[in-house]
């Protein structure tokens, strides 16, 4: 049984006047990006506190790459995520309650508080998981992708990663067998210019596009920040994967928060961060959105709702309880009936 | 009962599994086409189609990881790596996403995926071609491991890994791929985790596993000329392994030597008698003994390489002191 827990704005009650597609698309999208956004921001204030254990990477400022892919997927798709997910998942319809749990560690979290932010996973939605491990998604979806192929499915895979996994081996290992196999795979590439706290000029030799032409792999590079533009490339890249073989999207965009969350990005410079904001995933939407002279009143009751949603989700999340130890040892193998 | 070749048993348990479910895959670098670099999938492209036995270029972690991947969306990947060695370029498929998929998912999925790899010496194929890794995986929580002794263990535990739901890593011997022995036409499915008397005896047990478990009898047939009767444990399984078994023999022997190919420090050997020198302690009449490689890498000409692998004279000198 497959949920479709993606965030919308699309219900016809709530936008009687969105009669055009693409202002109902962007509609959609903008809710989109407001849950992401508002659900980042909450895990901020609660890691600031303390609340939130572990590690987590926010993708404040990339929340469009999330949106606009997964508007082109279905739910049969699968995605591979990366150490900074939360808008993947959230995009790829994770129950927002779900979520919040995993990342402050409850039993009642996607994956009983197992993994955190950093593993969360939701396998009826498609959603193979977010992953500690740089570029280790990227096989994960050639596999996936083998799968849908072998099995007959006209479901596709999507590699999400950042300029940072082009420097892993597997990279080259994955575009290889992705353009040998010819397999319905999707390579998202999260230009956000960084890799942990290096830029990524300093840490690469070639620009993305040149590596993939030396796969035959297509290439198209798009604003990541507009989720429009994201959208209209990965709805055309998707039907052509579809039943055809793999393409790369590259989506430039803008981490505005640090490698981690409590990392002072002291190796940045305030011009450069004070630059992003005119970038904002979700400012470039509201200029969007301008031009359809969409009501305001209405964009505040779609920024409402997904506060509202956040709002709830997180206090269920944080109501949840603790793990337990005996639980968890006894998911390390698979029980059998014997 | 008729003869089974172990490359020939490893080869029906593929084709067995393979025919029995058709999400079983077969994936690694020249299983297709060349049937394996051993031999192993040997016409199995030919009968189940070029679909279901991929070859892969020379990538060994991306062969793990998209195995991890395709047991993730519905397949169950069988993989090769063609040496024991070469596992280390996949390490982190194996360990860090295939191990932990269950687990760190909260239980929302099984990850069954095989992989095949054989270990071992005698073959003059030097340091990079020869390692016996086997402790490297047991040590990680959610991985199980066996490594059959014989053809019809060959096939049984193969089997029973590609049944499995959860990741498998299957230790075959390269020396043994031309063993043949008696066994059933079809040889039956092991469990995991049991290990079987491959020798009764009641003055000592010799426990062991893989090509080391010839060594062991060879050993104990030795001792039976000098009147000593040696029961030899064959573990099959590594991870989970049968500390039922090995406790049962040791209460009736009281005297306990495990004999393994690998480095003896901070190998199988060690686990098993520090469990035996906790659960079984009772029973010893002797300190538990080790055999098992020097602490150095394998060497490649054959006047190194046939002292660096146990011997049975080591086997028989260990069982002398553990009954002086």
């Amino acid at each position: 049984m497959v949920e479709d827990n993606r965030p919308a704005a699309s219900s016809t009650q709530l936008l009687p006047g969105a009669n055009d597609g693409a202002e109902r698309r962007l509609l959609d999208h903008y809710a989109t990006l407001l849950t992401i956004r508002r659900a980042e921001e909450r895990l901020s204030a609660l890691f600031a506190q303390g609340e939130v254990p572990g590690f987590i990477h926010l993708s404040i400022g990339q929340e469009a790459v999330s949106a606009g892919v997964m508007s082109a997927l279905g739910p049969t798709d699968t995605i591979a995520s990366t150490h900074r997910g939360h808008g993947h998942a959230i995009a790829k319809g994770l129950p927002l309650e779900g979520f919040f749990a995993e990342v402050l560690a409850k039993d009642q979290g996607v994956c009983r508080g197992r993994g955190g932010s950093m593993h969360v996973a939701d396998m009826s939605v498609g959603m193979l998981g977010a992953n500690g491990i740089v570029g280790a998604g990227l096989s994960i979806a050639l596999g996936s992708a083998l799968a849908h192929r072998t099995l007959g499915r006209s479901a596709i895979a999507v590699a999400f990663f950042g300029d940072g996994a082009l420097a892993e081996g597997l990279m080259h290992e994955s575009l290889n067998l992705a353009a040998l196999w010819s397999l319905p795979l999707l390579f998202v590439c999260e230009n956000n210019g960084w890799g942990e706290f290096t830029p990524t000029s300093k840490q690469l030799a070639f620009k993305f596009r040149d590596l993939v032409a030396a796969y035959g792999i297509a290439h198209e590079s798009v604003d990541g920040n507009d989720v429009v533009a994201v959208a209209d490339a990965a709805g055309r890249i998707v039907e052509k994967i579809r039943g055809g073989g793999p393409a790369a999207l590259e989506c430039m965009t803008t981490r505005v928060r640090g490698h981690y969350e409590g990392d002072a990005q002291k190796y940045r410079s305030p011009d450069e961060l004070a630059a992003l904001s005119e970038r904002d995933p979700l400012r470039v939407a509201e200029r969007r959105l301008a031009d359809y002279r969409v009501a305001p009143a209405q964009l505040a009751e779609i920024a409402a709702a997904a506060q509202r949603r956040v709002d709830e989700a997180m206090a269920a999340a944080r109501s949840g309880t603790a793990p337990d130890f005996d639980a968890a040892r006894a998911d390390v193998y698979t029980a059998r009936a014997n | 009962m008729p003869e089974l070749r172990y490359l020939r048993a490893v080869n029906m348990a593929l084709a067995d599994a393979m025919a029995e479910d058709p999400s079983v895959v077969l994936i690694g670098e020249d299983v297709s086409e060349a049937g394996g670099s051993f031999g192993a999938s040997r016409g199995l492209k030919d009968r189940f189609g070029a679909a279901r036995v991929l070859d892969t270029p020379i990538s060994e972690a991306a062969i793990a990881g998209a195995a991890v991947g395709a047991a993730m969306s519905g397949l169950k990947p069988v993989i090769e790596i063609m040496f024991m060695d070469f596992t280390t370029l996949a390490m982190d498929a194996l360990v860090n996403q295939a191990a932990k998929a269950r687990f760190m998912f909260g239980g929302q999925i099984s990850l069954p995926l095989v992989l095949r790899t054989p270990h071992g010496g005698g073959l003059g194929a030097g340091p990079q071609h020869s390692q016996c890794l086997e402790a490297w995986f047991a040590h990680v929580p959610g991985l199980k491991v066996v490594c059959p002794s014989d053809p019809a263990s060959a096939y049984g535990l193969l089997r029973a890994a590609i049944a499995d739901p959860d990741p498998v890593i299957v230790v075959e011997h390269k020396a043994l791929y031309g063993m043949k022995a008696e066994a059933p036409a079809t040889p039956p499915i092991l469990p995991i985790g049991k290990a079987a008397i491959a020798r009764d005896g009641r003055d000592l047990t010799i426990v062991s596993y893989g090509a080391a478990v010839r060594t062991a009898l060879a050993a104990a047939e030795q001792l039976h000329g000098e009147g000593v009767e040696a029961e030899v444990v064959d573990l099959l399984s590594l991870q989970p392994w049968d500390e039922a078994a090995v406790l049962a023999s040791l209460a009736k022997t009281h005297r306990l030597v495990v004999v393994h190919e690998a480095v003896e420090a901070f190998g199988v050997g060690a686990e098993i008698a520090a469990r035996m020198a906790d659960v079984g302690f009772d029973e010893l009449d002797a300190p538990i003994l080790r055999v098992g490689a020097p602490f150095m890498p394998t060497p490649f000409s054959k006047a190194l390489e046939d002292q660096f692998i146990p011997s049975p004279a080591r086997v028989v000198e260990a069982a002398r002191r553990a009954l002086a």
